[in-house]
């Protein structure tokens, strides 16, 4: 455990040697600007690799090799597109409307930033421990969908514009069931502040895990397809749907501008699943390792996992989406709530039967419910 | 751009949208625009605007001798050659009356049904991507692909631009080894089909998406010309190396699969059963090849002074069920040494006459997938 708290004590060496030279409002100030730098270096570098990572895992399952030219394992490859996007011809069409065509890719950046101060990275090692994280996560998160509609409106084209309509759909759609899912945890850790959860999921050697009960088994399914569909991941990528809208509400995006949409992408494809893993998965804790090595061991999981849908996964189609998100999601997250209530009104044994019961109950209910499309077997004539 | 809904979209409400998708899209599978009319996400109509790949290739092969025009007809259908080629030579063959050696014919048909391996391959391939899959499945097909593209390369030079049949026969001579290497990627095939369609062909959301969307019916299919394995989809049994029996499809046993509904799933599992039943043909073939020649001995002549062909003066019309429907040469002669007029009847432009008919009332998504199901090569659809 001497490695658990390395980044905690760098960052109190460093601060203990300001203080030696400058006065105690420097300190603090430093204590705040090394915070937010290794926020803002983290985001963007964690994208940079996520791109590799992706491109990797998929050419795997692809049956070939992915990037392997620009340096070892092809490490280099996000230098090299980051350059080419740098270098692109910036091309704005002739009758967008070029303020919030420009402000559109910005705006989307900063709240997949602004989560990342709330993610509990190791023990200790949360950036602004707020106590309303999770109701700052929520909101924050949820803005992403004003930039999208503001890139798709501004590009004045019409797959823009349908993209842009989709996304606003999906996105607002999802959002409800993603916030039920979430409120069986805020019941059982009694707080809202996202260190504090991730704590009160520490006993029994580090794996007390909420995903270990039925309520958190079936709130982190739901949170986890609601978070896919969030950032646009497929199978839920209709926003961008490369086969049917060319590229969504990011047609007429090109250069760092188009880099930009990317980047918050992926970085809400990280901070979405690193808040899965914080709420259910336990954050930080865990045995034997640094609370640090299990944070983005089991983020990296969450993310393989998106890749994995990625490609194996074909496309929803629009009205499916939605009768997924409003038909089976939301009432399953409802009664997941009263679930969890009886979790904690019953005693032990008694719960795990009663809960576990309900869970697998209301499931078969509402997949019976939802079942208004059954897939034919079908037979084949062989004609002579 | 001139509207061609120009009433229908000025309405009060401003409900309707109208959009071109293509010529630059990335599921119209070349260039080619599916002019249209939605309603929200739901499509009201369709028009197909074709002719961006126009390059004349009827009227070049006015200016060329038979033989020279073989290799244009392979940038017809540039997914898979080989059927293209075998159309024409039929017709310049009934043309001029020439027969040919048995041992050709074998061959001509074991290259024939590889190439419906590799074009269905690469359909349901291409279906697929159209549905969504970030080309997972395509790129498996590819994979088996490209074992058959490696032995048209070793045979003819060329991967897909092939260039094989010649009038009277083949232009060169299938060895030992390359029916060794087509056996062993016969045996291997049906291993990757099963593999793909555990993986795909009970899949849900491949059911939901494909089930009973893009129905074509058995009547409109058969009255706007479809052919092919879209109009067997349908239900309709016909197909022409049962119907026509040209060259020696007579002689091997196989089955034509058909469908109930006319959907995109039955049109993207009528494909699967069909390179099974390719599989057949392509095994019985390479048992029964004969020995012999490979080219008519007096036709061989030709190969080097193509100007000698000239067919007497007169008109043949050839078909052959090419992997996307009747393909057709129509040949008229004037007894020169080049065709005096020649038609090709290709399937992937009839097939999308019922375009409209199958998309309206369905949802964007759903008419790329229904274009992706009707397999069309803009290269054959505007010559």
């Amino acid at each position: 455990m001497i490695f658990d708290p390395v980044f905690i004590r760098l960052k109190a060496l460093f601060l203990d040697l300001c203080a030696r030279f400058f006065p105690e409002w420097v300190v603090m100030l430093a204590s705040i600007v090394i915070s937010a730098v290794v926020i803002l270096v983290m985001g963007p570098v964690i994208m940079m690799y996520l791109t590799l990572l992706e491109r990797k895992l998929l050419g795997r399952i692809q049956n070939r090799y992915g990037p392997n030219r620009v340096g070892i394992w092809g490490l280099l490859q996000p230098v090299a597109d980051g350059i080419k996007m740098f270098i692109k011809e910036d091309i704005v069409p002739a009758h967008a409307d070029k303020i919030i065509h420009l402000l559109a890719p910005v705006v989307t950046v900063v709240p997949s930033l602004m989560v990342f101060l709330v993610v509990p990275f190791g023990n200790g090692m949360t950036a602004v421990n707020l106590n309303i994280g999770i109701l700052y996560f929520v909101a924050i998160s949820s803005i992403t969908t004003i930039p999208i509609f503001m890139g798709s409106w501004a590009s004045r084209n019409k797959f823009s514009v349908l993209g842009g309509m989709r996304a606003a759909a999906q996105m607002i759609s999802y959002e409800a069931p993603m916030t039920l899912a979430i409120v069986p945890v805020i019941m059982a850790s009694q707080t809202l502040a996202t260190a504090t959860i991730v704590e009160s999921q520490g006993g029994g050697f580090g794996m007390n895990w909420f995903i270990f009960t039925p309520w958190g088994l079936l709130g982190f399914i739901i949170y986890f397809f609601c978070a896919i569909a969030e950032c646009n991941r497929p199978p839920f990528d209709l926003p961008e749907a490369e086969s049917e809208l060319i590229a969504g509400f990011h047609t007429e995006y090109s250069g760092m501008k188009f880099a930009l949409f990317y980047m918050a992408e992926y970085m809400n494809a990280f901070t979405l699943s690193a808040i899965a893993v914080t709420l259910f998965l336990g954050g930080w804790q865990g045995p034997f390792l640094p609370s640090w090595i299990w944070f983005f061991g089991k983020t990296f999981l969450l993310v393989c996992v998106m890749i994995w849908f990625r490609g194996t996964f074909l496309r929803f189609r629009v009205d499916h989406l939605m009768g997924f998100a409003w038909k089976f999601l939301l009432p399953l997250s409802l009664i997941n709530i009263l679930i969890a209530g009886l979790w904690f009104l019953t005693p032990a044994i008694a719960a795990w039967a009663l809960t576990a019961g309900l869970v697998v109950a209301s499931f078969f209910v509402f997949v019976k419910l939802n079942k208004t499309f059954v897939p034919e077997k079908r037979t084949y004539v062989l004609a002579d | 751009m001139v509207s061609l809904f120009r009433e229908k979209t000025q309405r009060a409400d401003g409900q309707v949208l109208e959009i071109n998708f293509g010529p630059q899209h990335p599921s119209t599978h070349g260039v080619f625009r599916l002019h249209t009319l939605v309603d929200g996400e739901t499509i009201r109509e369709v028009k197909p605007v074709m002719g961006y790949l126009h390059r004349n290739q009827e009227q070049i092969s006015e200016n060329l001798t038979y033989t020279g025009f073989i290799g244009f007809t392979d940038r017809m259908d540039y997914i898979n050659a080989i059927p293209n080629n075998f159309s024409f030579v039929l017709a310049a063959e009934k043309l001029a009356g020439i027969e040919v050696p048995e041992r050709a014919d074998h061959i001509r048909i074991i290259m024939a049904e590889l190439a419906r391996i590799v074009n269905h391959m690469a359909v349901v391939g291409f279906l697929l991507n159209d549905l969504g899959a970030a080309f997972t499945p395509l790129l498996y097909a590819f994979r088996e692909r490209e074992l058959i593209l490696d032995i048209f390369e070793d045979l003819t030079g060329s991967r897909m631009m092939c260039n094989y049949f010649r009038i009277g026969g083949v232009k060169s001579d299938l060895s030992e080894q390359h029916l060794a290497t087509i056996k062993k990627m016969a045996a291997r095939l049906p291993k990757f089909l099963d593999e793909f369609e555990t993986l795909l062909t009970n899949n849900e959301i491949l059911c939901m998406r494909c089930q009973n969307t893009g129905i074509l019916s058995p009547e409109t299919a058969v009255n706007s010309g479809i052919t092919g394995p879209a109009l067997r989809a349908s239900g309709v049994n016909y197909d022409i190396r049962k119907t026509d029996r040209y060259s020696l499809y007579g002689r091997f046993d196989f089955k034509v699969p058909l469908g109930k509904t006319g959907d995109v799933y039955d049109r993207y599992y009528v494909r699967i059963l069909e390179i099974r039943e390719s599989l057949n043909i392509l095994r019985q073939a390479v048992a029964a090849l004969p020995r012999g020649e490979f080219i008519n001995k007096k036709t061989a002549a030709f190969i080097r002074s193509p100007r000698n062909f000239k067919p007497p003066v007169g008109e043949a019309y050839a078909r052959t069920e090419s992997p996307k429907g009747e393909l057709g040469f129509y040949i008229l002669s004037d007894g020169t040494p080049q065709p005096w007029r020649c038609h090709a009847r290709a399937p992937s432009l009839i097939n999308l006459s019922a375009l409209e008919t199958m998309c309206v009332g369905q949802k964007i998504a759903d008419m790329m997938i229904i274009l992706g199901s009707i397999d069309i090569v803009l290269g054959e659809t505007d010559r």
